[in-house]
């Protein structure tokens, strides 16, 4: 910035220089005096920010608040907590869970990936199928179709192979009863319901790559599948994770609208405790501490899926919070035996001078 | 297999019968449109094995169009494209053109290598694994071999010691002198350069050049879309003036280039040159 220009916006500029802005604002003059002094040797003051310092202090008053209130109000009654968290009808339902999560994941990505080539697809009766049943599917509620699945038998009382227009299956005849169980008609639900926002959600990463990236994989003469799965989809994965995570998480907990069909699932089951004993708020709690570990498990993964994924995207991957902690101690290790916390040597895994220099400033 | 990366040196351009030496394209009165506005109106265009070739022209002019339409990265509506007689994108039969499937392009496609304005490297490789992706995945050669072409290819460019980088963590001459030897992995016979150099930092610009200018002797057929007259000057043993989609004028670019007969070749030249 220019002389002129600094001796005007100074009193805007608040601390940075104060002293410097003083000796500038009281006489034009000044300015050729300023040549004089050696600002590199000024000190730089920074900027107060007043007003985080006290929302902050307000945020950890109302905090310490509520927890506060965990440890003194009886009506949490802990013990019932503890006496139910690993109880074999909670685990259970923690399982059923999980068990409909991944299931829902799997169909609803695989079914997805389809549903979003075909959405890209040069041929107009595939595009349009993928497109009608994305807007199908997200049309009709869940828990419709849940139950819907689940009833199946009402519409189809048999499902076979036979001669096609016909409802005779001579090749192969089931009862729809049995095939599809309380199981599989939530595993389909969920899926269904799942692929067609998980083809919206890989679709937008597959456009999201750069059309040269396609161009210059097909002037190299590489095929189809290679392209793809290489060079295409590792760039889409970085728009698709974070989405990705979301639905899945959301899975987790959307997983409990199954009660519908009477599954027993981890909020199912809980209900099913707390309507026999009446202690409804230690066993909602349970629910929601074994919600927070399983989503906080998939919120880690995300991370390092999504750190996987950043490779060469950008110059410097940042360390991980592990990474971060492990430096920490031991540049306190060396200052407690009088060693120089500067020659700590940077975090492991992505080695970069900057960094380090940086830390070394601080 | 072993690649050889330079071309046995002949002396005589001609010593060589020219049907034996590969690298020769043929273009012939191409037409091409977009949405009904033409981009090229019947362009024809020999280049022999070997020879290097610049193509100038104002923007809109349809000379990246031309050079694209060499290896089918864009479709002709009209006219002819062979690279040492074949079609990239078609097989004839009889007086019929079939459109190929995709991999028999694909596989056409490698003799002809492309360094695109904007580099195109894929970001997510590093420098080495974006030079061995083509001959890893066409099983060209071995994890070994490839990675050891790579690193001659990458020595050759300047840029030995940088074949860990990613793309982002290197300049835009060395992003590009990346490109020059991804597209020299599959050791093709005919080399295009979309202005390679018109994404670059002005003081950038020279180190590409330098590069393409080793190419220069290597006895592949290069064609250069560029706005570097001196470049051109310098290199091109042909240069080609397009205009609103229309070869203009051809000739050595001491012809070309000093004397220009068309007017609007004049007209380009003198601006440019100014």
């Amino acid at each position: 910035m220019s002389v002129a220009d600094d001796t005007t916006t100074r009193p805007a500029d608040g601390g940075a220089n104060a002293e410097q802005g003083a000796t500038a604002s009281t006489a034009p003059a000044a300015n050729r005096n300023r040549d004089r002094v050696d600002l590199s040797a000024v000190k730089v003051v920074p900027t107060r920010h007043w007003f985080r310092w006290v929302f902050g202090a307000v945020v950890v008053f109302v905090v310490a608040q509520l927890i506060w209130t965990l440890f003194t109000n009886d009506k949490y009654d802990w013990g019932t907590f503890g006496q139910y968290f690993f109880s074999e009808t909670v685990v259970n339902g923690l399982v059923l869970t999980l068990q409909l999560t991944v299931g829902a994941t799997v169909i609803g990505f695989g079914l997805g990936i389809l549903l979003a080539a075909g959405r890209l697809s040069k041929s107009w009766i595939l595009s349009s199928a993928s497109w009608a049943y994305i807007w199908f599917f997200r049309s009709v509620p869940l828990v419709v179709q849940l139950v819907v699945w689940y009833n199946l038998g009402y519409l189809f009382p048999q499902i076979g192979l036979g001669t096609p227009f016909t409802y005779d299956f001579w090749i192969v005849q089931v009862d729809t009863v049995t095939l599809i169980s309380q199981m599989a008609a939530a595993f389909l639900g969920l899926g269904l319901h799942q692929a067609a926002y998980s083809a919206e959600i890989i679709r937008g990463g597959l456009l999201s790559v750069d059309s040269g990236q396609l161009e210059a994989a097909g002037a190299l003469g590489l095929p189809r599948r290679v392209r793809f799965f290489r060079i295409v989809l590792p760039q889409a994965a970085r728009s698709i994770i974070p989405n990705a995570a979301n639905e899945v998480i959301s899975l987790v907990k959307g997983a409990s609208v199954v009660f519908v069909i009477a599954l027993p699932e981890l909020f199912y089951a809980v209900q099913v405790i707390y309507n026999r004993n009446s202690r409804v708020i230690p066993l909602l709690i349970v629910a929601v501490v074994w919600y927070t570990i399983v989503v906080t498990l998939l919120s880690i993964g995300q991370y390092y899926l999504e750190r996987h994924y950043a490779k060469g995207s950008v110059r410097v991957l940042p360390p991980t919070p592990l990474q971060r902690a492990r430096h920490w101690t031991r540049v306190q290790w060396a200052r407690l035996g009088d060693g120089d916390p500067a020659a700590v040597p940077a975090t492991t895994s992505t080695p970069d001078p900057t960094r380090s220099t940086d830390r070394r400033a601080r | 297999m072993s690649i050889t990366l330079e071309r046995p040196e002949t002396t005589e351009k001609d010593a060589t019968p020219i049907a034996v030496r590969p690298g020769r394209v043929e273009i012939h009165d191409v037409w091409k449109s977009y949405a009904g506005v033409p981009v090229l109106r019947g362009v024809s265009l020999d280049i022999e094995p070997g020879e290097v070739v610049a193509i100038l022209g104002p923007s809109g002019s349809g000379k990246s169009t031309l050079l694209r339409t060499i290896n089918h990265l864009e479709t002709i509506d009209r006219g002819s494209v062979t690279v040492d007689g074949e079609f990239i994108g078609y097989a004839r039969r009889g007086d019929r053109l079939h459109e190929l499937r995709e991999s028999e392009v694909l596989k056409r496609r490698t003799s002809v290598g492309v360094v695109f304005q904007n580099f195109n490297l894929f970001p997510h490789l590093t420098a080495l694994e974006n030079i061995t992706a083509a001959p890893l995945a066409l099983r060209r050669a071995t994890k070994a071999e490839a990675r050891e072409q790579a690193q001659a290819l990458l020595e050759r460019v300047g840029l030995g010691d940088k074949g860990a980088r990613y793309p982002r963590q290197l300049s835009g001459g060395q992003q590009q002198r990346v490109a020059i030897a991804r597209a020299l992995a599959l050791d093709p016979q005919v080399l295009l350069f979309d202005e390679p150099t018109s994404a670059l930092d002005p003081e950038l610009v020279g180190e590409v050049l330098s590069v393409i200018r080793d190419l220069a002797d290597s006895g592949r057929t290069l064609v250069i879309v560029t706005h570097e007259i001196g470049f051109a000057r310098e290199v091109a043993d042909r240069v080609v003036f397009l205009d609103e989609g229309e070869l203009l004028e051809q000739g050595p670019p001491s012809e070309v280039l000093v004397n220009p007969r068309h007017p609007r070749t004049q007209e380009f030249l003198a601006k440019v040159l100014a």
